[in-house]
């Protein structure tokens, strides 16, 4: 354990031991979100209710997941660089916070378009898409804070505090928001309702999940690494490195 | 970082002996309670205006939306409780910002008592002189929006217990933003998703008053929010002040 | 009164810019340490690692022979820092100010040394006058006091001097060797030339032979 934590504070470490995961999940990545496409969109049933336009699933709920666990992560991230002052632990963090709003935001969006055959509009005040939507401000609130530092180091230390607070009251928002929707009962059902869904629709939903997670670690792999090169661009090793592809 | 530093220091207190043990502590807080009043009430405009703001959004939506009397009473519990949590927000940029531009923040910091009750105590005076204030003022604000009868205790209630977390958890950003110029706007973006639970609790606390069912649970969920928030963000404040005093 | 704070291989990064290096200092009771360099050297900085508020360094801090880390709460109930900016509120009275610095020390409430306090730093008529009235340099002098009112043996001084009279300067340089003969210590940052006494010790930061010469 405490070997490890040590390498990881070594941002040389992490960019060779990335280089070499990046391939891996580049190509898992691919194949799974190819497969769990063309499964889902070609050879799925479709939905007795709702038709084609469930598909779109397929897209919603795997978004709508990543961008949860990129908050976790991050904030995650957030505390091991507090605590261990690992530097790419806030690099990956700080490349994660972007990903994760696009994620939010492609969930809300095909939500948003696939309210207009189930409900007929493009925006309800469901419980998904409203929990969707505020972690859509953490993660822009998170940005905006690391932007708003001048100092790197201080940015670093605050987006991490904030992550943190905001993991903790993620669980809470969502019972909050799950509680006042059963409250003022609108008349419609939740486009991803908790119906049984046999194993020809939820086998393409879970490959697209994973492809979607691996997808998210091949792209934060390498930015992250860009970012290494980036912060330690006057490191003796990064010299060296790009003295060596010249 | 700074959570670890005080806890260490507490438990170091054992063998030692110290001249100003606890009773060092008590007469901080209560010199950091007196110190904050007695600024607030030489300043009495600060603690005016998130009233006078209070009443004026709710002035604007009977203009705004329709005066009439059915319409602004379903509406009402959420006005009250938005408009509210709105004010309460605006008076939280002053919070530490006035004692960062001194310099009084860094002498607080160096103290040899915890920081995060420290902090507590002025959030404290925040609260005594923001958010008790706002609860007492909404139930004639409630009259104006022809809040149903039965639901006024309810309202003052649910926000003397919600303003409480909204003071704590707000504290969190405006020590995160203090030490940026311009980081007013910045506050409200940080620290409005974070309000929504409190908002849903509190809007519902005052509806459940109205039905005449179910405002006792609100209300017990409003006060373990504040429960959680009591324990959990003074270590949150007392670490974004010690980054933000190194900004 | 034996104090000693040592820090040892101490460095510090900013934002991936080493402010300095490999710092080895070792500061004893009786000593007023001057810490000088050209702007931006990490004076500041050093100030504030010293004083307990930086906890982003490396390298190891000591106090009286216990790592800083264990020995924090000693370590800030020995400590007296003055910042660049004064820690005094305008809309309070120069003795309402000291009331709540007495209490943030923790000692019991005693206008009769906060009034002494006022008096060494001649402030005496401007007891009661809101301190926002008050000139930049009586607002620094309200701050000053308190090295009368809690006394405590290590200072550390940011620019103490800044805004100060001629004759201030002089009592308050007079009281800092003062402070150091009777077996206190001193860490200051300044620009006024301090008068090369016994006591005077200087630490230079800055990056090689670069810190000579003008811009």
């Amino acid at each position: 354990m405490w070997a490890f934590i040590n390498k990881l504070r070594s941002p040389k470490w992490f960019y060779a031991i990335g280089a070499r995961l990046q391939p891996f999940f580049w190509v898992a990545a691919a194949a799974l979100i190819l497969v769990g496409t063309v499964w889902g969109l070609a050879f799925a049933p479709a939905d007795y209710q709702q038709g084609n336009s469930f598909r779109i699933i397929y897209v919603h709920v795997p978004a709508a997941f990543l961008a949860q666990s990129i908050f976790v992560s991050m904030a995650m991230c957030g505390l091991v660089y507090m605590v261990w002052k690992i530097k790419v632990a806030d690099m990956a963090a700080a490349m994660m916070a972007p990903l994760g709003a696009a994620m939010t935001f492609v969930s809300l969006f095909s939500g948003a378009v696939w309210g207009v055959p189930t409900w007929g509009t493009w925006w309800m005040w469901d419980a998904r898409l409203t929990s969707m939507l505020i972690l859509l401000f953490l993660f822009l609130g998170v940005i905006a804070l690391r932007g708003a530092f001048s100092s790197r180091d201080s940015a670093s230390r605050a987006a991490s505090v904030l992550a943190m607070v905001g993991v903790i009251n993620i669980p809470i928002i969502k019972y909050s928001v799950d509680w006042w929707y059963t409250l003022h009962q609108p008349a419609t059902f939740s486009i991803t309702g908790r119906a049984a869904m046999p194993m020809e629709m939820w086998a393409p939903l879970l490959i697209m999940v994973l492809g979607f997670y691996s997808f998210f670690i091949a792209l934060t792999l390498m930015r992250t690494r860009s970012e290494i090169l980036r912060r330690e661009s006057n490191k003796r090793w990064v010299r060296d490195l790009a003295g060596e592809k010249r | 970082m700074a959570g670890s530093e005080t806890r260490l220091v507490a438990g170091e207190g054992r063998g030692v002996s110290r001249r100003e043990p606890r009773s060092g502590l008590a007469v901080a807080l209560w010199a950091t309670l007196k110190r904050d009043l007695l600024l607030l009430m030489r300043r009495r405009s600060e603690v005016l205006n998130p009233l006078v703001f209070f009443a004026l959004v709710i002035t604007l939506f009977p203009i705004g939306i329709s005066p009439d009397p059915q319409l602004l009473a379903t509406i009402a519990p959420g006005l009250l409780w938005v408009a509210a949590l709105l004010a309460a927000l605006l008076s939280l940029d002053s919070l530490f910002r006035g004692d960062y531009d001194d310099g009084s923040l860094e002498q607080l910091l160096l103290t040899p008592q915890p920081l995060p009750m420290l902090a507590l105590a002025k959030v404290t005076v925040h609260w005594l002189l923001t958010g008790l204030p706002l609860a007492l003022m909404a139930p004639v604000l409630g009259i104006m929006l022809s809040l149903p009868a039965g639901s006024y205790l309810v309202l003052a209630f649910s926000l003397v217990l919600g303003t409480a977390s909204l003071s704590l958890i707000g504290a969190i950003g405006a020590a995160l933003t203090v030490g940026l110029s311009r980081g007013g706007v910045l506050l409200s973006l940080l620290v409005l998703p974070l309000y929504i639970p409190v908002l849903i609790f509190g809007a519902g606390a005052v509806q459940a008053g109205i039905v005449g069912d179910g405002a006792a649970a609100h209300l017990a969920i409003l006060g373990a929010l504040l429960a959680l928030a009591l324990m959990l963000a003074p270590w949150a404040i007392a670490a974004s002040l010690r980054i933000s005093i190194n900004g | 009164m034996t104090l000693s704070l040592q820090a040892r291989k101490l460095a510090c990064e900013r934002d991936d810019r080493w402010l300095f290096e490999d710092l080895d200092l070792d500061i004893q009771a009786g000593e007023i340490v001057r810490i000088e360099g050209p702007n931006g050297s990490g004076k500041t900085t050093l100030l504030k690692i010293l004083s307990g508020q930086l906890a982003d360094y490396q390298g190891e801090l000591y106090w009286n022979g216990a790592p800083m880390r264990e020995a924090r709460q000693a370590f800030l109930e020995s400590l007296l820092y003055l910042g660049h900016a004064p820690g005094v509120k305008g809309a309070l009275t120069p003795l309402e100010n000291l009331t709540w610095y007495q209490a943030l020390a923790g000692q019991r409430d005693n206008e009769a040394a906060r009034l002494a306090a006022l008096e060494s730093v001649g402030l005496v008529g401007f007891e009661d006058v809101p301190a926002g009235q008050l000139s930049a340099g009586q607002q620094r002098r309200v701050a000053l006091a308190r090295l009368e009112l809690t006394p405590r043996p290590l200072w550390v001084l940011d620019e103490p001097f800044t805004a100060i009279d001629r004759d201030g300067v002089a009592a308050l340089e007079e009281r800092l060797i003062v402070h150091a003969r009777a077996g206190g210590c001193v860490l200051v940052t300044t620009h006024h030339e301090l008068r090369n006494t016994d006591e005077l010790r200087r630490v230079h930061l800055g990056r090689g032979g670069q810190s000579h010469g003008g811009f």
